[in-house]
């Protein structure tokens, strides 16, 4: 197919359909809503199922309901919208039903406002909500890979049997860039019969499919969190994905830095190089699981002095960072809210005084 | 090369459509693009802006403090976004609407009548094509042919208003032809 120029919203929209997911039920919310409008549309016209729930509680339950029949099945939402369908997301992981979530980050907390952030990493990678329990995240830096990732998020949503997030921000889902789909409409879906409560699929067959989250016997439920573990673990071992960025110089400073806010720190490296300064950046495209080793390398190289968390936040992932680097290369933050975006000049100032005190501290 | 253009007014006189229509045509002509609407609180103030970036390699930030150029088709969007434009840049200052200059030296200012010519040829909601056609004319970001073209894909469910923004494609490359410097 060829290019065509598309709102991130609306592409990952348009992403779901070629996925093969078939079932979306959502609650309008800024700035996201324009998912729903398409698919409202597009649904209908795909022989799919477009519902709105009277909340995103309801709608996080719906989402539980056809995952645990083994429809493939999405939600798009924004950070207020992802707190309240946070208990049933709880629920899907336990139950370990395959659903995809999409989170496009408005300012918080609270109502907050409208405008791009970062500030729901904690509730994606750490929880949201609650027992123990983990994300398959993804952090798009461009329409283009929000479809990609999308197309991405229900195979892997099946392989786990565990719910897939998707964190854009405002900007991710308002702004319109070129985009390819691939050519197959469908990814495969994989094989439900062993889970799924089908109704009378399986009955005859002699295997009872039962989804449940209420295990009495602490033996039991501690088995039950084993498997789960063993499934993050997994995930920690197949599906890390960062993208490194001008890594092979003898860089200063390291950023690490994901989404909107990774384009911003782009420039800024790019601008920085034409006056001789060098920065490297690792990108996370996986939020969980974290690209640590990656991260602990890079902040190893000995010309770099640095290592930076980039966020639109007040510093969460800044602490997986540290964790990265474990003390080896002082770990700093720098970030704004609220809709506020970091400008590159802005980043290229921070970075610069990090140079400058680090010439300080060698004289 | 990456070059931004600003295109700012009132909400209704069709901005965020002008300026899809030239990040597509410059995606037609083979360029990166990228598409930025303003959708925060300032839109439910009246004013609306959009930016459009355009580079021959990835784009990275898609904030951008000071933009190339700025098309402005009212007052507020002038005084507010028009000391930001990059020297030699392109400052298009619809006069219809807009009796003051720029008070810069270094950019190109460019004036056009865009609403008394959008009401020449019947409505007034062709003004943005107009103001859209002026530009691209002027800067030669992207060839006329194909924004003739991507126009034309624009509105090619309202069939009956192609003829109208063709003539407004028309209209904005004699305005640019007029007050070329």
């Amino acid at each position: 197919m060829s290019k065509v120029l598309m709102k991130g919203n609306e592409a990952i929209g348009e992403a779901a359909i070629r996925a093969g997911c078939l079932n979306y039920f959502a609650y309008p919310i800024t700035p996201q809503s324009e998912v729903a409008e398409y698919l409202a549309r597009r649904m209908p016209e795909v022989g799919g199922v477009f519902l709105q729930g009277e909340s995103e509680v309801a709608v996080g339950y719906m989402i539980f309901g056809a995952s645990a029949c083994g429809a493939r099945v999405m939600t798009t939402s924004s950070s207020p919208g992802v707190s309240l369908m946070s208990e049933a997301i709880s629920y899907i992981a336990s139950g370990q039903c395959p659903a995809v979530f999409v989170n496009i980050m408005r300012g918080g907390p609270g109502l907050g406002g409208i405008l791009p952030s970062q500030g729901d990493y904690f509730q994606a990678t750490k929880g949201g909500g609650h027992g123990d329990y983990r994300l398959l995240v993804f952090a798009p830096a461009s329409v283009q890979e929000a479809v990609d990732m999308v197309m991405m998020a229900f195979p892997l949503a099946e392989k786990y049997r565990n719910p897939v997030m998707i964190m854009g921000d405002g900007l991710i889902g308002q702004m319109m860039e070129p985009v390819v789909f691939p050519d197959h409409l469908k990814t495969q879906q994989l094989n439900t019969n062993s889970w799924a409560t089908s109704g009378m699929d399986t009955r005859n067959s002699g295997t009872r499919n039962l989804v449940k989250t209420l295990y009495l016997d602490p033996v039991q439920l501690n088995a039950h969190n084993l498997l789960l573990k063993a499934k993050y673990d997994r995930m920690n071992l197949e599906e890390i994905r960062f993208e490194p960025y001008n890594i092979e110089s003898d860089y200063q400073v390291l950023i690490v830095s994901y989404g909107t806010m990774s384009r911003v720190c782009r420039t800024a490296i790019d601008n920085l190089k034409a006056n001789g300064v060098e920065i490297g950046m690792i990108r996370p495209q996986t939020l969980f699981p974290f690209p640590l080793m990656a991260i602990r390398e890079a902040a190893s190289k000995e010309s770099c002095k640095t290592v930076i968390s980039i966020e639109m936040s007040m510093g969460q992932m800044v602490e997986d960072v540290e964790r990265s680097v474990q003390g080896r290369k002082p770990v700093e933050w720098y970030g704004k809210c609220g809709g506020e975006v970091p400008t590159p000049e802005e980043i290229m100032e921070v970075v610069q005084s990090y140079i400058t005190s680090q010439r300080k501290e060698q004289n | 090369m990456q070059s931004e253009v600003m295109f700012a007014g009132f909400g209704g006189q069709g901005i965020l459509l002008s300026a899809k229509i030239l990040a597509h045509a410059a995606m037609e002509q083979g360029f990166e693009v990228v598409w930025i609407p303003s959708y925060g609180p300032e839109m439910r103030g009246g004013t609306a802006y959009c930016m459009v970036v355009i580079s021959d390699r990835p784009i990275g930030s898609p904030i951008i403090r000071n933009p190339m150029h700025l098309v402005a088709m009212n007052r507020p969007s002038l005084d507010k976004f028009a000391p930001m434009v990059k020297p030699g840049g392109i400052i298009l200052i619809n006069k219809s609407l807009i009796t003051v200059g720029c008070g810069r030296t270094d950019v190109d200012e460019f004036i056009v009548p865009v609403n008394d010519i959008a009401m020449g040829l019947g409505s007034i909601r062709s003004a943005n094509i107009v103001a859209l056609s002026a530009f691209v004319a002027r800067s030669k970001m992207v060839d006329n042919d194909i924004l003739r073209e991507c126009v034309k894909e624009e509105f090619s469910s309202k069939a009956k208003l192609i003829p109208l923004n063709m003539k407004a494609v028309d209209e904005g490359q004699k305005a640019a032809k007029i007050s070329s410097p």
